[in-house]
This record gives structure tokens, sequence and C-alpha cells, in this order.
């Protein structure tokens, strides 16, 4: 029960994108699709997930001057292990995504969640915060992804909803993401405004 | 000579850090409140991006390449970044105070600044000689610095309208962004 609520949580009252608004730059860079944006958010959940059961287990193992730098090891070694799955058996994936898998590493959804969450907790409750906070993600880029997809070229997963000369190219270009991303938080803060 | 204003001039305006390639978007939002907050950071992005490519450069081609260790590319980077980023600290502290006072308290917000191990990684990939290496780094940064100047004046004045509640703070910042995109879009025009 108790890690039903860990996983939740992290869907939902602490969502990583839209309540602490934190790991911008993959939320705005890889959404111009919904499926780019599903894949980055399942890629950094795995991430998420096995550093944060790692660092659960070595946390009293680590002197605490140095627990940042072996922190950023143990991320760096599973976003290493990632891209060479990635490049070995979704390479066309893995262009499309690009820069921002390497970028995982400078992610701060997963420093952060090592440092107040993995650091502090069990193995199975880190392997859940890993979980709820990774299955937020995803449903933040996902739902990101489907909008801009959705207005900018009228499809969602490929699948059209309405013909192509309706869309706005805008929303797949760069300032569509700002300014989606902008009116998605601000409907997240008045939908939790209500619940409160 | 041609070849580095194109690259100026692309890094800056036409492919902006913030604007076109969504690197460096947590600095960006978080320390565009107060001009002078986003001066500093600016300065301390330039100076940590330019010895931070230095150092990643010589570190691809003279270690990593030769001993086929490229796997290794995204740990010795994101390593090399927090190393330095702690050593230029100690050493502006004990060299020169003043500069410490003004840029110290970015400097720890900058290891985990996505556009830092950014632009290592897309200079590697480029495989770009050494000293278009540190200008793309150095413009790029400028670029940077551009974008967190723009975004805190326009924040400054925003303090000052009533905005709806849901979109006070990041909402409404992720917007003016948004808008500021659309104006730095009309310069993929430009070729140099």
């Amino acid at each position: 029960m108790k890690y039903l609520e860990i996983i939740f949580n992290g869907i939902w009252r602490s969502n990583p994108t839209f309540v602490l608004v934190l790991g911008m730059c993959p939320t705005l860079g890889t959404t111009s699709s919904a499926i780019t944006g599903l894949s980055m958010g399942l890629a950094t959940m795995f991430v998420l997930m096995c550093s944060n059961t790692s660092i659960s287990a070595i946390k009293s193992l680590v002197p605490s001057q140095v627990r940042i730098p072996a922190y950023i090891i143990v991320i760096a070694s599973f976003v290493t292990m990632l891209q060479m799955v990635m490049q070995a058996w979704l390479p066309s994936l893995n262009d499309a995504l690009g820069i921002f898998i390497p970028l995982i590493v400078v992610n701060c959804i997963l420093l952060g969640r090592a440092e107040m969450f993995a650091s502090k907790n069990s193995v199975p409750a880190s392997l859940c915060d890993g979980l709820g906070i990774g299955l937020g993600f995803t449903f933040a880029l996902t739902l990101l992804g489907c909008l801009r997809e959705a207005l900018g070229a009228g499809t969602i997963f490929g699948a059209r909803i309405y013909p192509e000369e309706y869309g706005s190219l805008l929303f797949i270009l760069a300032p569509g993401a700002f300014i989606v991303l902008g009116f998605l938080i601000a409907a997240f803060n008045k939908i939790r405004g209500c619940e409160e | 000579m041609l070849i580095y204003l194109s690259i100026i001039i692309t890094a800056i305006l036409v492919n902006n850090i913030v604007f076109a390639q969504f690197l460096g978007i947590c600095p960006f939002i978080g320390v565009s409140k107060k001009l002078d907050s986003a001066v500093g950071m600016g300065l301390a992005v330039t100076f940590v991006m330019a010895i931070a490519t230095l150092a990643t450069w010589a570190v691809q081609w003279l270690l990593l390449e030769p001993f086929n260790l490229g796997y290794l590319q995204t740990i010795a980077f994101i390593l090399i970044i927090a190393i330095l980023v702690q050593m230029l600290e100690i050493v502006m502290k004990k060299i020169s105070p003043s500069l410490y006072a003004a840029l110290g308290v970015f400097l720890p917000l900058i290891t985990t600044n996505c556009a830092v191990l950014g632009v290592a990684i897309i200079v590697a990939q480029k495989a770009m000689p050494l000293g278009q290496s540190i200008v793309y780094a150095v413009a790029t940064a400028l670029g940077f610095t551009l974008a967190l100047v723009l975004m805190a004046g326009i924040r400054e004045q925003l303090e000052l309208v009533d905005v709806p509640r849901p979109m006070r703070g990041v909402p409404i910042a992720l917007i003016v962004a948004g808008l500021l995109a659309m104006a730095f879009m009309g310069f993929s025009g430009i070729s140099v």
C-alpha cells in the first residue's frame, strides 16, 4: 500500500515536470511528436529506476563528502549502458533523440531524486519512487508530444485526426514547445488549485 | 576567417542554444528574474564553457579516440566538467576574490547545466578543430547570455503586471520564452 502511494505521488502530487519543474531541456527538446516524447520518457525512467535502486543500495558505503560525484558516476554508467543498447537495437530512435540521450546525465530529476529520496530510503521504496517519478515524466512528455503533434501536424502517434493543411507548423518548431508547456503547467496549477 | 564569423553568427542568433536547441533551460528559467544575476550567470557560463570545451576536446582527441574508448565519452566528460568547476572555484577564490564574489554563487549550478556538457558533446560529434571548437563554445555561451539578459529584462517588467493566478511564475515565463523563440526564428534566413 505504501509503495503504491509512493508511485502515485511521483505521477501526480510531485510530478517532475508540472510541479517540480525539473528536466526542462528534454521536455522541450524531444516532444515534437508523441512517439519521441514517449521514448524519451521511457529512457529516462529506465535510468532513474536503475540509478535510484543502486544508489539506495550503496548509500551506507558512500562517505557523504563525495556523495554527489559518486551519484553522478552511477547515473553516467547507466546512461552509457542505455546509449549502447539504443545504438545497437534502436538506431533510428537514437538518431531522433540525438544529444538528449547522453544529456540524461545532467537531467536534474535524476540527481534530485538520488539526493532527496534514494539516499534516505530503502531499496524497494527507491525503486518505486523511480518508477513513479519516471511514469510522471513519461506522462508529461507524452501529453506534450501528443498536443504538439496534434496542433502542428494533425496526427497523434502518426494517426491522422484532421487534414495536414490545417495544422500550424509553429507548434512543432521551438516556440510551440515553450508555449504549449506554459499553458499545460498553468492548466495543471488550475486543476491542483481546485483540488486543495 | 569567414568560417569563424559564420560559426559566431550561427551560434548566437540562428541556432541560439536556448531558443533553438533547448539546452540550459533550467538556469534560463531559474536565474532570469534579475538583470544583474542574469549577467553574472552568463559570464560564469561563458568562462566555464570555454575552459570545459578546451579540456574535453583534448580528452576526446588525445585520449578517447586514440585508445578506442569512445563509449566512455559521457562519463569522462561529466567528470571533467565537475572537477573543472570545482577547481575553478578554488583557484578563483585564491587569485581573484572580487571575481569570485561576482561569479562564485553561480559556479556550483553550472555542473548540472546541460549546455556545458551539450556543447562539449556537439563539438566532439562534429569533429571540429580546436580553434573552431573554442570559438563555437564562446559564441554559444554569448548566445546563452543574450537569451538570459533579454529574458531578465522582460521578467523585471512582468513583475508589475497582473498575471492570472495559475499562470504566475514558470508558465508565463515559458510563454514569454516562446514569443522570444518566435522572434529568434526570424534570424534563420541569415546565411553567411
